[in-house]
């Protein structure tokens, strides 16, 4: 018995594993090779038409280094970082205390949840307007807006993960004599932990795509206002795509960095399969 | 408990512990409200358990066992009647007492050391660590210290939860169906396990099964409790010392007269 459990346990943590055979290599070069196919497509379409429908990927590369030239890129992705990383904090540090303690008082939730509910169907985008109007053309309106496309999911997925604990954790910690302290600190929060770095991940997405949007109106620096100015003057559909594509990496990247919180060892028990 | 063992050497009783109270029950009701309807679970139960004694609760499934173990743990208070144990009235859940939940009960975000120390918050580091590693060897689960529960197959994740709740140094351990989710070749080894762990330590248990053999290979006593709202039928001591001899005639008579106290026929 002792033995069994022994090589379920490796089989299972993955420690024993074979070598990375030539198919294998295949499979993960797989997605790249299609990448690297589907820009000689594009390429290639982009200058057999006439009119201007799209740019090509080297107009596109081009049009990227002229923005890193001019010292733009940089500025415009630091701009968008700076407004994302304050809004989206402040509704974590705010959405995840708020939404942890709702979820803990079954009557709170019950009274605040259709309130919740009712706002969350509204895009932020919607709250532009609004924003302006509180705090004017400029990056606080940004940051609100982030702040606003962050804080109702956050809270509502606080809120979700407290009610999905187990209670017989709840239970061993109360019954090793656990006060209440050390049960939000000992057991709540290590409970809720996996299930909140997946809402972060999924709103740090949202968060990315609001402040584009919130850039095209409320400001005049950042990725967003830079595809809005590139297309106003002068029809620069090179630098739009340009910036387009440096959305999309950026973002990428983000998500890239909040996945791997996922595989701290005591977090991953909340993803696998059993 | 595993093959059948014939033993010649004399044993000392399997009750030779002390005749001291350690638990006593009296007059628990409890009634649920279902859907606005009063649902009667326990009716009028009255027990008294010795100290270092084992005492299985046994009963159909949902007659309401696990609620009088809850009661008897503090996690639930009753409709009427108390508890006391050592003469002190249980009022909520206590670290001299453990509950054993099945092996969900495991926190999967601390690895096998953290959660067979997670009770000794209180103890000097140096003091933790000894104990941590004497309750690792107890349960067998030595070289998985760094291990997350996740990792372990569910016989462990037992054996880890029978640890933490050791490492407490607690005088009295709930079970309630702590063998149910395993396979039947696992649960007969974790019961001789627990049977070794429990001569070791001499905790008074008492162990929540619905598993007729299973309480007479285990239990100094075994509680037959009816179908709901359960009362207790009979109480069948088991005077055979450990390690059963499981095909003796004593022990078949006992065992059979648990199956005749619950209604069931000798056949299949």
């Amino acid at each position: 018995m002792f033995f069994n459990d022994c090589v379920s346990v490796l089989k299972r943590s993955g420690r024993i594993r074979k070598g990375l055979s030539p198919a294998k290599l295949l499979v993960r070069l797989r997605p790249w090779l299609f990448l690297g196919s589907l820009m000689v497509v594009w390429q290639f379409g982009a200058g057999r038409q006439s009119t201007h429908i799209l740019p090509g990927p080297l107009s596109v590369a081009a049009g990227i280094v002229e923005l890193a030239q001019r010292g733009l890129l940089l500025r415009y992705i630091v701009a968008s970082l700076f407004r994302v990383t304050w809004g989206f904090s402040l509704a974590a540090v705010l959405a995840i205390p708020v939404g942890l303690t709702i979820g803990s008082y079954r009557r709170w939730e019950m009274a605040l949840n259709p309130l919740l509910q009712v706002l969350r169907p509204i895009s932020p985008l919607a709250w532009i307007p609004i924003s302006i109007l509180w705090f004017g053309v400029g990056d606080v309106a940004a940051i609100f807006l982030i702040f606003l496309a962050s804080f109702l999911p956050l809270t509502v997925s606080a809120m979700n993960a407290v009610a999905g604990i187990a209670p017989v954790h709840i239970h061993a910690g109360q019954n090793f004599g656990l006060g209440r302290a050390q049960l939000i600190y000992r057991v709540l929060f290590p409970a809720v932990t996996p299930q909140l770095i997946v809402a972060l991940r999924i709103t740090l997405g949202i968060a990315w795509l609001v402040v584009v949007a919130a850039e095209m109106i409320a400001v005049n620096s950042g990725l967003g206002f830079l595809i809005v100015d590139a297309r106003n003057a002068g029809n620069r559909y090179d630098l739009v795509v340009a910036g387009m594509v440096m959305i999309g990496v950026i973002g990428l990247l983000l998500d890239t960095g909040m996945r791997s919180l996922e595989q701290i060892e005591s977090v991953r028990w909340g993803y696998s399969e059993d | 408990m595993g093959p059948t063992q014939i033993s010649f050497k004399e044993h000392p009783p399997a009750f030779q512990t002390s005749r001291k109270a350690k638990l006593r029950a009296e007059g628990i009701n409890m009634v649920f409200t279902r859907d606005g309807a009063a649902v009667p679970v326990l009716e009028n139960i009255n027990l008294e358990i010795r100290e270092g004694e084992f005492v299985c609760l046994l009963g159909p499934s949902g007659c309401g066992k696990s609620t009088l173990l809850n009661i008897i743990a503090g996690f639930l208070a009753p409709t009427q009647g108390q508890v006391r144990i050592d003469g002190e009235l249980v009022q909520g859940p206590d670290s001299r007492r453990i509950f054993v939940f099945q092996e969900r009960g495991v926190f999967p975000w601390l690895t096998v050391e953290g959660n067979i120390g997670f009770g000794l918050f209180r103890l000097p580091r140096s003091e933790r660590e000894q104990r941590i590693a004497r309750y690792v060897r107890l349960v067998g689960l030595q070289g998985f210290e760094r291990t997350y529960p996740h990792e372990l197959s569910g016989g462990m994740k037992q054996r880890l939860e029978v640890a933490r709740a050791l490492a407490v140094n607690p005088d009295m351990l709930f079970l309630d169906e702590p063998f149910g989710a395993l396979d039947s070749i696992t649960r007969l080894t974790m019961r001789r396990e627990l049977l070794r762990i429990w001569e070791a330590e001499r905790k008074t248990v008492v162990f929540v099964t619905h598993d007729i053999d299973e309480a007479a290979q285990l239990a100094d006593r075994v509680v037959v409790m009816t179908a709901r709202p359960a009362r207790i039928r009979r109480i069948v001591e088991i005077d055979i010392p450990h390690p059963r001899d499981i095909s003796s005639p004593r022990y078949l008579k006992l065992r059979d007269s648990i199956f005749e106290e619950i209604g069931l026929a000798h056949n299949v």
